[in-house]
C-alpha cells in the first residue's frame, strides 16, 4: 500500500451466529491508519473493539466487506499466510499479558525471534535491546511469576516490539495495571512509537490510554460513532 | 526450538508426568515380558532337543509314526555307519544315536524277591565314550541329587522322586523289565548310579537315563538305535538350516517313500506339536507390543487432551504470535516423542533389569504344565537378546505418536479467535 497507509478496511461487517439469531459485532466499518499512527479505539463493553483488532491482526476473518493489512487483504489470506504477516509484521499485546509461565522472561521476548529462525547472536542482541527498553534488563532470568503485573505487561511490550513490528495491536493493555505502571507502559510505548516509527493501535476504555492517543475512534454497537484527532501528550 | 521444548517439558511436570509414567510401565511390562518369552521359546527349545528331539532326528518312517511307546521292533539298523555318513554328509551337526525304552524297575531283596516295582520311561545316549558330547548336552552333573553320574554302562540315574518312592538307593541294584527288539521278555539288572532332579515335571516322575551300551545288551539291539539325534554344532537350533538338511536328506538318491524301515529326518518343528507351540509363543511376542500400545495410546491420548485444554491459553498466545496450526501441532508431537522417549528408556531400563533378573532366577510354571505333552522345563527364565534392549522403542514411541495425533488434532478444530477468547476469561 502506498502513501504511507498500513491498514484500510472497506464496508468491514462482523457477524456471530447465536443460535436463531445473530450479533452483529461490526457494521460497515471504513478506517484507515497510517504508518506511525497512535490511536485509540474506544466504546462501551461490547461495541466491537476486540473483534476489530483480531480482524486487523489476522486471528479472525471478516463476514462482509474487507481489511487491508500490509498490503495483504485479510479475509482472503490463507491460514498459513495470515501466521506469516503476524510472525513477521504484527505484535500483539493482551490484557491479561499471556505470558508462558514455564519459561522465563528472556525466553519469552524470545520466542517470536525462533520463530522467525532469527540466528542466535542477533536473537541475543535482539532481546537484550527489548528488555532494556522496556526497563527490564535485570530481570531476564525470572520466570513470570515472580513479578507484578506491571513488569509482566511490560515483558509482553518486550515480547511484541522484539522482531521490530510495523504495527502492535493492543487489547486493554493497561486494564489489570495501576496509574503508576500504566503510565510507565505508556511512556514505553509512545518512545517506541516516535523512535521506531511502529504503529499502535489499542482498545481502552482507560482515560489514562486516552489522554496519550493522538486520535480517537469511538466504535458503538459494531459502528464507527466518532473519529478523532487529538493532540496527545 | 528443540531445545525450547525442552524446557517446557522438564520445568512444567504435570505436562509430562503422566505421560512419561505410562510409556515407562508399559514399555517396562513389554520389555520384560519380551524377554520372558524369548526366553521360554529359547528353553523349552533346548529342553526338548536335548531331551527328545534334537534340532533334527534321523529314525524309520514306521518309528516315527508310533505316538505311544517307543516303536523299538522299527529302530533303524547298521546305526554306526548311519551315523558316520551322517557325519560326513551333514558336518554342521554332532549325530548322536539314543534308545528310547520304558518298562518296569523292579526293586528286590537280598534273595532276589520283588520289594517294589515302577513303571520308567526314557531314553539311553552314549554317556561314557570320549568322542561322544551327550555327558555335557545332558548336564545331567547339574541335576544330580544324590550319587554320582554312570561310570559303567550297567548303571542308570532315576528321578529323585520316583527312587524315593521305590525306596532306592545309589549303589543298589535293580532289574529292568521291557522287552527286546524282537518282542521277547528282557530282564537285566542295573546299578542306580545316582539320582536326578530333570527339572521337567514327567521325567521326574518315571524318567530313567542309561548308557547307550548297557541299554543295547539288555534289549539285544547290538548296532541299532530308535533315533540318531543331529545337534547343531552352536547348541542352535536354526530353523531354514534344519529345514534344509531336511529336505536334503529325505529328497537323497536312493530315498524309498514306500519303505517304512527306511530312514527319515525330522526337525524339531515336527515333533510333539513343537512348531506350533513355538510358533504361538512368538507370535505372542508381536501381540504384546499391540496390546500395550493400544491402552498406553488411550491414556496418551486423553493425557493429551488434559494437557492441550490446559494450554489453550499458550496455544492462542502462539498463534498470535505467528506460529501455524500445523507447527504447534508438530511441535505438540515433537514434545510427546520426546517424553516417549524418556519413557521408553526408562521403561527399557526397568524391564531390562527385571528381565536379567528372571534370566538369573526364573519363574516356577510347574502347576502350569500338569498336562503338557511337551517337555517343558518346570522353570522358565527369560533370556535378555539384543532385541530386548530396543523393543521397548516400538510400543513407547508408537502409543505417544498416536495417543498425541489425535489428540493434537482439537487445535485445528477450534478457530484461532475462540483460543484467544479463552484466555480473557
Ligand atoms: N466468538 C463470539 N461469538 C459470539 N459473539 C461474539 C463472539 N465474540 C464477540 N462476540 C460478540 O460481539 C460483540 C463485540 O464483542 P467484542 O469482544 O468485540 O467487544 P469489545 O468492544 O471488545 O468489548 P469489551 O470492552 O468488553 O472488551 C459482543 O456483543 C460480543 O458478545
Ligand atoms: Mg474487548
Amino acid at each position: 500500500m502506498d502513501n504511507g497507509i498500513l491498514i484500510r478496511t472497506k464496508d468491514l461487517v462482523k457477524v456471530y451466529p447465536l443460535g436463531q439469531q445473530s450479533i452483529t459485532a461490526l457494521a460497515d466499518v471504513n478506517l484507515t491508519f497510517r504508518r506511525g499512527e497512535f490511536a485509540g479505539l474506544v466504546g462501551p463493553s461490547g461495541s466491537g473493539k476486540t473483534t476489530l483488532l483480531n480482524i486487523l491482526g489476522s486471528l479472525d476473518a471478516p463476514t462482509r466487506g474487507s481489511a487491508e493489512v500490509l498490503g495483504e487483504k485479510v479475509e482472503t489470506l490463507s491460514h498459513r499466510k495470515a501466521a506469516a504477516l503476524r510472525n513477521r509484521h504484527i505484535g500483539f499485546i493482551f490484557q491479561t499479558f499471556n505470558l508462558l509461565p514455564v519459561y522465563t522472561v528472556y525466553e519469552n521476548v524470545e520466542f517470536p525471534l525462533l520463530l522467525l529462525g532469527m540466528p542466535p547472536a542477533e536473537r541475543r542482541r535482539a532481546v537484550a535491546d527489548a528488555l532494556s527498553w522496556v526497563g527490564l534488563a535485570d530481570r531476564t532470568k525470572s520466570k513470570p511469576s515472580q513479578l507484578s503485573g506491571g513488569q509482566c505487561q511490560r515483558v509482553a511490550i518486550a515480547r511484541a516490539v522484539v522482531k521490530k513490528p510495523e504495527l502492535v495491536l493492543a487489547d486493554e493493555p493497561t486494564a489489570n495495571l495501576d496509574a503508576e505502571n500504566s503510565h510507565h507502559i505508556l511512556d514505553t510505548m509512545e518512545t517506541l512509537n516516535r523512535d521506531m516509527g511502529t504503529t499502535f493501535l489499542f482498545a481502552t476504555h482507560d482515560e489514562k490510554v486516552i489522554r496519550h492517543v493522538r486520535r480517537k475512534i469511538t466504535l458503538i454497537d459494531g459502528r464507527v460513532a466518532k473519529d478523532e484527532a487529538l493532540a496527545g501528550s | 526450538m528443540i531445545a525450547f521444548l525442552f524446557k517446557g517439558i522438564f520445568r512444567d511436570r504435570s505436562r509430562s508426568f503422566i505421560p512419561f509414567l505410562t510409556v515407562t510401565l508399559g514399555v517396562f511390562l513389554t520389555v520384560g515380558m519380551y524377554s520372558y518369552i524369548k526366553g521360554g521359546v529359547f528353553t523349552i527349545t533346548r529342553f526338548s532337543a536335548n531331551l527328545g528331539t534334537g534340532h533334527v532326528k534321523v529314525t524309520t518312517r514306521a518309528y516315527a509314526q508310533e505316538t505311544g511307546a517307543p516303536a523299538n521292533d522299527a529302530a533303524l539298523t547298521d546305526a554306526a555307519a548311519l551315523a558316520s555318513r551322517l557325519a560326513d554328509d551333514y558336518p554342521d551337526f554332532d549325530w548322536a544315536p539314543r534308545i528310547r525304552f520304558g518298562g518296569l524297575l523292579d526293586v528286590p531283596d537280598e534273595n532276589g524277591k520283588t520289594i517294589t516295582q515302577g513303571a520308567v520311561a526314557g531314553f539311553a545316549a552314549d554317556l561314557l565314550s570320549s568322542e561322544s558330547r551327550e555327558k555335557e548336552r545332558l548336564d545331567l552333573g547339574r541335576g544330580l541329587i544324590r550319587g554320582r553320574l554312570p561310570e559303567r554302562p550297567d548303571e542308570i540315574l532315576i528321578g529323585d522322586i520316583l527312587a524315593r518312592r521305590l525306596g532306592l538307593e545309589p549303589g543298589q541294584k535293580a532289574a529292568l523289565l521291557s522287552s527286546t527288539r524282537r518282542g521277547s521278555m528282557a530282564a537285566a539288572n542295573f546299578t542306580l548310579a545316582g539320582t536326578v532332579d530333570f527339572g521337567v515335571r514327567s521325567m521326574d516322575r518315571t524318567g530313567i537315563v542309561a548308557d547307550l551300551q548297557g541299554v543295547r545288551a539288555a534289549l539285544d539291539m547290538e548296532d541299532e538305535a530308535g533315533e540318531i539325534l543331529g545337534f547343531f554344532k552352536n547348541s542352535l537350533f536354526d530353523r531354514n538350516k534344519a529345514e534344509a538338511v531336511k529336505a536334503a536328506f529325505n529328497g537323497r538318491a536312493g530315498a524309498d517313500a514306500s519303505d517304512d524301515f527306511a530312514p527319515v529326518l525330522l526337525t524339531l518343528r515336527d515333533q510333539n506339536g513343537l512348531g506350533e507351540s513355538l510358533d504361538y509363543m512368538n507370535a505372542a511376542q508381536a501381540v504384546i507390543i499391540v496390546v500395550f500400545v493400544i491402552p498406553m495410546a488411550l491414556v496418551l491420548w486423553n493425557a493429551g487432551l488434559i494437557g492441550n485444554l490446559r494450554r489453550y491459553g499458550e496455544i492462542g498466545i502462539r498463534l498470535a504470535m505467528g506460529e501455524t496450526k500445523g507447527h504447534i501441532y508438530r511441535s505438540l508431537l515433537a514434545e510427546s516423542l520426546m517424553i516417549g522417549f524418556l519413557g521408553t528408556v526408562a521403561g527399557t531400563v526397568l524391564g531390562l533389569a527385571l528381565a536379567y533378573y528372571l534370566q538369573a532366577h526364573g519363574i516356577n510354571i510347574r502347576v502350569l504344565m500338569k498336562n503338557a505333552s511337551i517337555m517343558i522345563p518346570n522353570v522358565l527364565h527369560a533370556r535378555v537378546t539384543t532385541l530386548s534392549y530396543v523393543i521397548g522403542l516400538a510400543p513407547g514411541l508408537l502409543a505417544t505418536f498416536v495417543g498425541t495425533a489425535i489428540s493434537g488434532r482439537g487445535i485445528y478444530k477450534r478457530q484461532t479467535a475462540r483460543l484467544l477468547k479463552e484466555l480473557e476469561t
